[in-house]
């Protein structure tokens, strides 16, 4: 009988994410007739451009590993009570930092190289986010128009850097130099050269998952860090220091966006390469970590989903003529029907129900 | 001499540039004076950038694609107030979603219309109104005799919201919903009707001061271009105390920083690297935030959805 | 007037509301008469607020009707409710802060000039007016937030009028108020039912219900109990209604046995969050076994001075010690450590973390240390095991430890806390309005562990704004006024109009340290 409730509670908390998406692809498919296009095989185009092929399938899991990393980085400040709106500009440093440790230093081995030049990227995005947490902290400036405010800084400082102190001087375009071997992430299929990019970044992304699941909920920090998040004034009243475990959160997820542009650029890149815009892997972790309802498991899930769409969104442009973008149309639909839970309740009988008994939740928010 | 024609040439471009800034503040002052965060301040002012062009494409006339630019603004805005006032949704949370729509959907739009990736062909823009009397007033006439309409409009909105919101019986009833909308509510102020009176206000305003990027200054669309302005003017209605007219003054400060940078580009300024000098009012913002915090009280109830409940 | 006294001008029928998991209002039937003061009696979760909200369109109820003068009326709105002459005085006061008191008057009804704009003169005019005609002054001018609690219901009252209420509902008015302006308020009360106003007085307080009332209709667990005449009813059978049984007005406890002391304050000075001073050279100690009672009315320094002592606000001077021990501005984390336990005023602000589960609540302070965790590591069997320890000990109602302490009643809320709170094995324990908002039950439950406490040789400071309940427990009386301590008494010997008077700042009684009783 126990687990029976347990097994409906767990199905509930799963009714609205799942939902939502499906009404998210609705609204999708309603914009994609708007085009004159057959939303079943706008739909096609779009998975055979995931899965369609070998290269598409490593293709898709090389864009879903940067978005497991900084949906990781909005939930851990989220669990704070934080918004971490600034994991763009948090990806920007780390990709920075990690291509010039991963150029500049040579003749290392590659246990020495590689995960130094990882963490370095960890480290400048912790430290490029600890910036508004700190003026959150020190004069309570809302860390939100702050964040946005470092990504700006960040794309234009990497303008900077990449068409003049880094600049390859070999090349025409504004690239880094290449980062020696021993920084190189391996790949699975055929070594640096290889087309299958794929790479052993999806471990290191999945294995981050699994430690910010574990730090969360089985270890005193996360205890703080949730506490903070739930009710700042009772952390207080029960002498956790507030500030510290926000600060602690936030260095944190400046540290995973950073490690998603370390990824990027020992995975797939081996160099910086100068940014038109924003990639938008931040913005994404927004939405991956708020389907995910900050879950680490559920990130995964989120960011493959995510990361699908907006991987498969360019062939779905070709094949149907379907413009990509309404794979953005989509992301946005699911993030409004999962932040106001009540319109999908709304939907399900079920839901209203379940607020009547006092089925408690291990997890909350 | 030099330093005068360059800080004059400064202001003037400070003017056009604060314009749409002031715009969209003034909707960032209705909207959290009612008690919702508008985040989505940028989206609605990339929506209204695009809807402006394209209507001023579809008929010719801008002013027309003026004013749709910013009813599509309050348009977009009322999903905001749905979702945040009925729905009680994070208020953040729906103000990014916004943002993700509004990158997507013009995008979108420019590929399904336009047929172009990246920025539309040239459409009517606005052209400039010349005050003939302050031509010969000096430095004030350089920079405002000359300006696109949407810097008058501007101006002429401050004074408008800053005596609606002080001085006029609905003002009273915004300011209550944002400090304490329960009693409000139990004086007979409909909390919700105002809210979203104010949110889908502070869309058109954002709607507006969009459309002055795309027609006022550009006269085409580009993807993208409202570039964090949005988050810029959340900025100024803070800095500026929740008030009009210290928004506006904020706004005007960001302007001026962006204006400056502009200038000295123009200028071949290069002792500092041009990425240096864009990254500016992004600084300046972040100062005047770090500045001002702990005299700057955002209204009380600001960010909280109301509902009438509190168990038996 | 020309109706006679029997008419009711309210007659409330069948109200039935029901909320997610609760039965607030089952078929209440309420009938108040012209000029009359109908007091509505029953415990915190009784059902009182709900009828009102109800009557006042703030609910909906989802049976049952409302007449006014025998008419039958709708009432969706709070603006239907002011056109039918209903007025309401909130517990918590529905005042806007930085608003003045003219503004706070005239929301939702302002007076326009041109069409458009606010007419502020017209609105001062407006307020100077009925201050006048009901007697209460007022300042228009001032913010609400410079003004006292009891001007403030002031404003709330004239608001009511204002808007033409022929019918007054008054919230618990007298929650925050001083023993003598409860007398005040109840002689306004007196004064409009004069001048044709009926007002509903709501209250769990005997007494002032006997005071003040000719009916009283008691409400128990969303049910109506029953009307009686205010004559033909005493204490103990309101009692009895409201409670469901005979109850010990008084917690029984025997002399206390105090031995050396735990808690020494020493002139503290300390500011509240405007910067403005709260408590203002404060000097005390409770010794091991007693129970001191602080005593004031709200707002008169008492949660700053908790907060001063248990860490969480700095004190602008003066000293704190505990054991001998200099805790003085230390950490919250750092006073705990050294025997302090604090049961916080606000439970659902402070005590517990609501969206938390029981269990996880239950190692709030006590999380980082062994056995709850080892290395940084959180040991989830044991933290469950001591808190169905904790729950069947402190007999808390719920069906597991890991529910979420937000679903759990008032009372059991409250239990949680005392659990957690007093199995920390303190020397000192803080309790700061410990029993607000529970039921009879759970007030005794809080009281009597509070007394096996003191009787185990614990210091307890108890901070109360329910004189009953400072008489009930404390070994000695220490008047909180304006943020200075106005006297140390023994509740044997002092009357309670002693203490109304010391608490209103109009009398002082015997110092800590030098004694001497003459008034100021």
């Amino acid at each position: 009988m126990s687990m029976n409730s347990k097994s409906k509670a767990w199905w509930r908390e799963l009714l609205v994410p799942v939902v939502a998406v499906l009404v998210g692809l609705a609204i999708g498919a309603v914009f994609m007739l708007f085009t004159g296009a057959n939303p079943l095989d706008a739909y096609r185009a779009l998975l055979s451009g995931c899965f369609g092929s070998p290269v598409n399938l490593s293709e898709t899991i090389v864009y879903v590993t940067p978005l497991i990393c900084t949906g990781l980085s909005i939930a851990v400040a989220f669990r704070a009570g934080l918004f971490n709106i600034g994991a763009e500009g948090q990806m920007i440093v780390g990709m920075l930092a990690s291509a010039i440790v991963g150029y500049a230093l040579t003749g290392l081995p590659r246990i020495i190289h590689l995960p130094l030049t990882i963490l370095s990227g960890m480290v400048a995005g912790g430290l490029w986010a600890a910036v508004p947490g700190y003026l959150k902290a020190r004069f309570g400036v809302h860390e939100v128009v702050n964040s946005i405010m470092m990504n700006y800084i960040a794309l234009y400082f990497s303008h900077y850097l990449v068409n003049g102190p880094i600049k390859d001087p070999n090349l025409a375009s504004p690239y880094s130099p290449e980062i020696a071997d021993a920084a190189k992430l391996w790949r699975f299929v055929g070594g640096h050269g290889s087309e299958f990019r794929v790479n052993s970044g999806i471990i290191i992304a999945i294995v981050a998952a699994i430690l910010i699941y574990r730090l969360l909920y089985k270890t005193t920090k996360g205890y703080e860090i949730r506490a903070v998040g739930l009710n700042p004034e009772a952390a207080r009243y029960a002498g956790i220091d507030v500030s510290t475990a926000m600060a602690r959160s936030m260095l944190i997820a400046g540290s995973m966006a950073g490690l998603a542009g370390a990824i990027q650029v020992c995975g797939i890149q081996y160099k910086f390469l100068d940014l038109f815009a924003f990639e938008g892997f931040g913005f994404d972790g927004i939405a991956v970590a708020l389907l995910a309802k900050g879950n680490p498991y559920g990130i995964l899930a989120a960011a493959s989903l995510f990361g699908v769409l907006n991987r498969g969104s360019q062939m779905m442009q070709l094949l149907a003529r379907v413009p990509k973008e309404t794979a953005g149309i989509i992301q946005a639909s699911v993030v409004f029907l999962v932040a106001a839970e009540g319109i999908v309740e709304g939907w399900l009988p079920i839901r209203r129900m379940a607020k009547l008994d006092v089925a408690g939740k291990e997890e909350t928010r | 001499m030099e330093f005068l024609y360059f800080m004059a040439d400064a202001l003037a471009t400070t003017v056009s540039l604060a314009a749409p800034l002031i715009l969209t503040a003034m909707g960032g002052v209705f909207s959290e004076r009612s008690g919702v965060v508008n985040i989505g301040l940028e989206g609605m002012m990339l929506i209204g950038s695009f809807m402006g062009v394209l209507f001023s494409h579809l008929t010719g006339n801008a002013w027309f694609g003026f004013w749709m630019g910013a009813l599509s603004g309050a348009v977009v805005a009322a999903l905001h107030g749905w979702v945040c006032i009925r729905h009680r949704a994070n208020q953040t949370v729906s103000g990014v979603a916004i943002n993700i729509l509004g990158a997507a959907l013009t995008g979108y739009l420019l590929r399904a219309i336009f047929h172009r990736a990246g920025q539309t062909e040239p459409v009517p823009g606005l052209a400039s109104w010349t005050i003939p009397f302050l031509k010969d007033v000096p430095l004030l006439g350089d920079i405002f005799y000359r300006n696109m309409p949407p810097v008058y409009i501007a101006f002429i909105v401050v004074i408008v919201a800053q005596i609606v919101i002080f001085k006029t019986p609905l003002g009273l009833r915004i300011r209550a919903c944002g400090e304490h909308p329960e009693a409000a509510d139990t004086v007979g102020v409909n909390v919700s009707g105002i809210r979203y009176l104010c949110v889908m206000l502070s869309g058109f305003l954002a709607g507006m001061g969009g459309v002055t990027l795309s027609l006022g200054q550009l006269s085409l669309f580009r993807e993208g271009m409202s570039a964090g302005k949005g988050f810029i003017a959340l900025a100024a209605v803070i800095f500026g105390r929740w008030t009009p007219v210290g928004a506006m003054w904020a706004s005007l400060l960001f302007g001026l920083a962006d204006g400056l940078q502009l200038t000295a580009q123009n200028w071949g300024f290069t002792a500092i690297p041009r990425e240096f000098l864009i990254m500016t009012p992004y600084i300046v913002t972040m100062a005047a935030l770090a500045g001002i915090i702990g005299r700057s009280v955002p209204p009380a109830a600001s960010g909280k959805p109301y509902v009438r409940r509190d168990g038996a | 007037m020309g109706k006679p006294q029997s008419v009711p001008v309210l007659e409330m029928r069948g109200i039935t509301k029901q909320f997610p998991g609760v039965l607030a209002n089952d078929h209440v039937d309420f009938r108040l008469n012209k000029g009359g003061i109908h007091a509505l009696l029953g415990e915190n979760g009784a059902g009182k607020t709900t009828l009102m909200k109800i009557l006042y369109g703030l609910y909906q109820a989802d049976e049952g009707t409302v007449l006014v003068d025998g008419k039958d009326v709708s009432i969706q709105e709070p603006n239907d409710a002011i056109s039918l002459g209903i007025g309401m005085v909130h517990q918590h006061f529905m005042l806007i802060p930085p608003f003045t008191v003219a503004e706070n008057l005239v929301l939702g009804a302002e007076p326009r000039k041109h069409g458009i704009f606010m007419d502020m003169e017209s609105a001062i005019a407006k307020a100077n007016e009925i201050s006048e005609a009901y007697g209460l002054a007022i300042d228009p001018h001032a913010k609400v937030m410079d003004i006292s609690v009891g001007m403030q219901q002031r404003v709330e009252i004239l608001k009511a009028l204002l808007r033409g209420a022929e019918i007054l509902v008054l919230d618990e008015p007298t929650a925050v108020l001083t023993p003598q302006e409860v007398v005040e308020l109840f002689e306004i009360m007196r004064n409009l039912t004069e001048q044709g106003k009926s007002i509903i007085f709501i209250s769990h307080k005997l007494k002032e219900v006997l005071d003040i009332s000719d009916h009283v209709t008691v409400l128990r667990r969303g049910k109506s109990i029953g009307t009686v005449a205010t004559p033909e009813t005493s204490q103990q059978e309101l009692a009895r209604m409201m409670v469901g049984r005979d109850v010990e007005l008084v917690v029984e406890k025997g002399p206390a046995s105090p031995d050396e002391s735990i808690l020494d304050v020493d002139a503290l000075h300390v500011l509240d969050h405007r910067q403005l001073p709260a408590v203002r050279g404060v000097s005390f100690s409770v010794r091991a076994g007693e129970i001191l009672g602080i005593a004031g009315v709200d707002g008169n320094g008492q949660s700053e001075l908790v907060e001063a002592i248990t860490g969480m606000r700095r004190p602008a001077s003066g000293r704190v010690m505990i054991n001998g021990c200099d805790v003085t501005g230390v950490p919250p984390r750092q006073v705990f450590e050294s025997g302090v336990v604090h049961i916080p005023s606000d439970r659902q602000r402070h005590g517990l973390i609501l969206d938390f589960t029981v269990a996880e609540n239950m190692i709030l302070q006590t999380y980082y240390k062994a056995p709850f965790s080892r290395r940084g590591e959180l040991d989830w069997e044991t933290i469950h095991t001591e808190a169905r320890r904790l729950i069947e000990q402190f007999d808390v109602r719920t069906p597991s430890e890991k529910v979420a302490a937000g679903s759990l009643s008032g009372g059991n809320q409250q239990k949680v806390i005392v659990a957690r709170e007093l199995s920390r094995e303190p020397e000192l324990i803080v309790a700061a309005q410990p029993t607000r908002g529970l039921d009879v039950g759970a007030i005794e439950f809080v009281h009597r562990k509070l007394i096996e406490a003191r009787d185990d040789g614990k210091a307890v400071l108890l901070v109360s704004l329910e004189l009953d309940e400072i008489m009930a427990l404390a070994d000695r009386i220490a008047v909180i006024y304006e943020g200075e301590i106005v006297g140390i008494v023994d509740p044997d010997t002092v009357t309670e109009e002693e203490l109304g008077l010391m608490m209103a700042g109009a009398m002082r009684g015997p110092q800590p340290k030098a004694a001497g009783g003459e008034s100021r």
